[in-house]
């Protein structure tokens, strides 16, 4: 799936092959996917509490997730969809959250 | 504290929920008017605290914990539900039973929230609150299996609805009846990430098996979003409500206004035919009547912002300002999330400054905390107000906006732009090297705004004013009355009496600091009770002018002001406000949130060297200018 924006976009495009899991923090707008693991990485929280805080927003495994809005300045920050709940979140945290596409 | 605890006491009962799951509605629906707003010992926690009574007619005090997302505490109105939930809050017995409030429309979040409560072996009902938005939007929820997975009764709930709470009493009667001794959990830990991915996943099996989705999803939140938070026309839009919030403030609050200054007018009128000239009525006049008036005119005002903010929060819109403000707000040093704190900053700084809670990094928090004073707090509309009137021209530009609004917006956009500077320049050399704190906050659906929140919130918020108007502000205007009064002039004066009282001489002793930027001794004279709280310059003004123009006519205090200031002294007391010494109030909150005398003292000695640098730079350019 290719949404096409004229923003600014981090440099890690989206890999356009389905069964290599990418991360959501690259992910261009209108993604849909479904979450493939949250890893603990390094970053502006230990990563272990990076990992707990967007669990408890609910980036759980399987669920589904879908990028549906982003800031006007970098595509930062996003909204996204999981499950249900609506969560907004920088695309430096979201890269935690490893994600495969599905339509 | 087991000495608290007589025989046959009250039955407590506390309420827990995320944010924005209904739990104050409930709290209202419950207690109705009988609630008690406090701090908690020892923070500036909101403590609310309400009374009712159960069908079986027990007695119960409702207590309304601060909205958390998890028991990991990451906050001090989170360490207070946390401690409350498992029973060691310092000073509070532990309740008798816990009501997890949940949103029914969005349950995935807050069955997470029932589990590691659960864990804790409170005693424990689960009610499901706005079960008919739910059940409207073609949810469909198996309140009986839903019970049986979460091991803990459940209970639907419609907090804006009448009799929409009675399944709930009945429930915490029934828990209540049976045996409980409220205790202290023992034994408790955080859980690791492993532990909140299991609750989760728990979680979200319960919510697969007793929650049925509709087929077609609302799409309302989803339909409003697609503008609310385009990246372009979002902004737009938030930058016009601010606007329409600037204005509605002036415009919508003009005739109650009128009512009030005509009812203060009167009263002074009523009291003169009542009492014979002299030191009593004078001080009554012009010491309480017109010194305690000249601030509760502003009543309104601060009634119609409260209104726009009460609104916006319950609408769902705050966390989307936030979203679309990241960016910007980061480019200065700030998080996203300082802009609810900030915008509340707006109506006062100090719920602002103790709504930075939500802030988790104590950088970011501090760097809200030092800005917050910064933006325009009502207490400052008086001030402009007043001034603006006095020496803005009423008119309209452009057809459509009134010369006097735009000032006005000006002098918000003015605090708004040195609150980013300052912070900026923090994050530059005070806070260098430290990562960014992440942004992530859930954006809940739109819903309706509930007239009776509202109301409740902004009764609230008029009752806090006004009592500030009888304390503070009122013990203060005494004082400037004495300080103005006395010595009385001497026998065959030529001058005005208050040429020769304790004002004066201090406001003469002053001058010298205070004419490189314009002031006048009377308004130096003002300026000292303006920093216990800044309306109380306008009373002081008030109270100066009134004593002054004892024996003239009585003309308004901003038709005195126009004829005796420069435009250029105007203009620069209302730069100086922009920065003004923030209130003494706000200090107090300043030192207890962040803990340390120092950074209170900082915050002062900054907000004074920018007032002044301001005023001093801007009547200087005036006078250049030929308006002095």
């Amino acid at each position: 799936m290719s949404a096409s924006t004229d923003c600014l976009r981090p440099t890690a495009a989206p890999t356009t092959e389905p069964t290599s899991p990418t991360a959501l923090g690259a992910a261009p707008l209108g993604f849909r996917g479904r979450i493939r693991a949250v890893n603990p990485i390094a970053g502006s929280l230990p990563p272990e509490e990076l990992e707990r805080r967007l669990v408890e927003l609910g980036f759980v495994e399987g669920a589904m997730v879908e990028l549906l809005h982003q800031g006007l300045f970098g595509a930062d920050p996003i909204a996204v969809r999981v499950d249900g709940v609506t969560i907004a979140l920088r695309r430096r945290e979201a890269a935690a959250v490893l994600v495969e596409a599905a339509d | 504290m087991n000495e608290m605890l007589p025989l046959g006491r009250d039955l407590r009962v506390a309420l827990v929920g995320r944010p924005n799951c209904g739990k104050t509605a409930l709290f209202n629906a419950l207690t109705g008017s009988r609630q008690k707003v406090a701090n908690y010992p020892g923070v500036t926690v909101e403590r609310k605290e309400g009374a009712l009574a159960t069908p079986a007619g027990r007695a119960v005090k409702l207590l309304d914990l601060p909205g958390t997302y998890s028991l990991r505490a990451r906050s001090p109105d989170e360490v207070v539900t946390r401690d409350a939930v498992l029973g060691r809050l310092a000073g509070e017995v532990p309740p008798d039973l816990f009501v997890c409030v949940g949103d029914a429309t969005n349950l995935r979040l807050c069955l997470r929230l029932v589990l590691e409560i659960k864990r804790t072996g409170q005693p424990m009902v689960f009610a499901l609150n706005m079960f008919d938005i739910a059940r409207h939007r073609g949810m469909s929820i198996d309140v009986e299996r839903l019970e049986a997975e979460l091991g803990v009764p459940v209970v639907t709930s419609v907090a804006v609805r009448r009799g929409g709470t009675a399944a709930l009493l009945d429930k915490i009667d029934e828990a209540l009846a049976a045996p409980h001794s409220p205790h202290v959990a023992e034994g408790w830990s955080e859980p690791d990430a492993a532990g909140v991915r299991r609750l989760q996943k728990e979680a979200d099996r319960i919510l697969r098996a007793s929650v049925q989705h509709p087929e077609a999803p609302d799409t309302v939140t989803a339909r409003l979003d697609k503008v609310l938070l385009h990246p372009v026309a979002g902004l737009a839009i938030l930058l016009a409500v601010l606007f329409l919030m600037f204005q509605a403030v002036f415009t919508w609050a003009a005739p109650a206004m009128e009512l009030i200054k005509a009812g203060f007018d009167a009263l002074g009128l009523w009291v003169g035919t009542l009492l014979p000239d002299g030191l009593l009525l004078s001080f009554i006049q012009n010491g309480l009547i017109a010194g305690v008036g000249s601030v509760l005119v502003f009543l309104p005002q601060i009634l119609v912002l409260f209104l726009f903010i009460l609104l916006l929060e319950d609408f769902g819109y705050m966390s989307r300002a936030a979203f679309l403000m990241d960016k910007i707000m980061g480019g200065a040093g700030l998080h996203g999330r300082a802009f609810i704190p900030l915008l509340s900053s707006f109506a006062c700084a100090i719920p602002g400054i103790m709504s930075t809670r939500v802030i988790d990094s104590r950088r970011d928090r501090l760097a809200t905390i030092l800005v917050a004073p910064l933006m325009t707090c009502s207490a400052r509309i008086p001030v402009y107000t007043l001034i603006i009137g006095a020496f803005i021209p009423d008119r309209t530009v452009g057809g459509l906006f009134s010369l006097q609004g735009l000032v006005m917006f000006g002098l918000y956009a003015a605090g708004i732009a040195s609150a980013l500077g300052v912070s900026f320049l923090l994050k530059k050399f005070l806070f260098q090297g430290a990562p960014p704190e992440p942004f992530m906050l859930e954006l809940p659906d739109y819903k309706r705004p509930d007239a009776r929140n509202v109301l409740m919130g902004l009764y609230q918020r008029g009752v806090i004013f006004v009592k500030r108007a009888g304390t503070t502000i009122l013990a203060m205007m005494c004082v400037i009355w004495v300080l103005a009064s006395v010595p009385r002039p001497p026998e065959g004066a030529t001058e005005p009496a208050i040429e020769y009282s304790l004002a004066a001489a201090i406001g003469h002793a002053m001058e010298p600091v205070i004419k490189p930027i314009g002031f006048n001794w009377q308004i130096g004279v003002a300026l000292i009770p303006g920093m216990a709280a800044r309306e109380v310059a306008v009373a002081s003004l008030g109270t100066v002018y009134a004593i002054e123009n004892a024996e003239e006519a009585p003309e308004t205090l901003g038709a005195a002001l126009a004829g005796k200031w420069s435009l250029a002294t105007a203009l620069a007391l209302l730069a100086w406000y922009v920065f003004a010494p923030q209130c003494a109030s706000t200090l107090v909150v300043v030192r207890k949130e962040t803990g340390s005398l120092a950074w209170m003292w900082f915050l002062f000695g900054y907000m004074l060297a920018l007032a002044y640098a301001a005023a001093f730079a801007t009547y200087q350019l005036a006078v250049l200018a030929g308006l002095g």
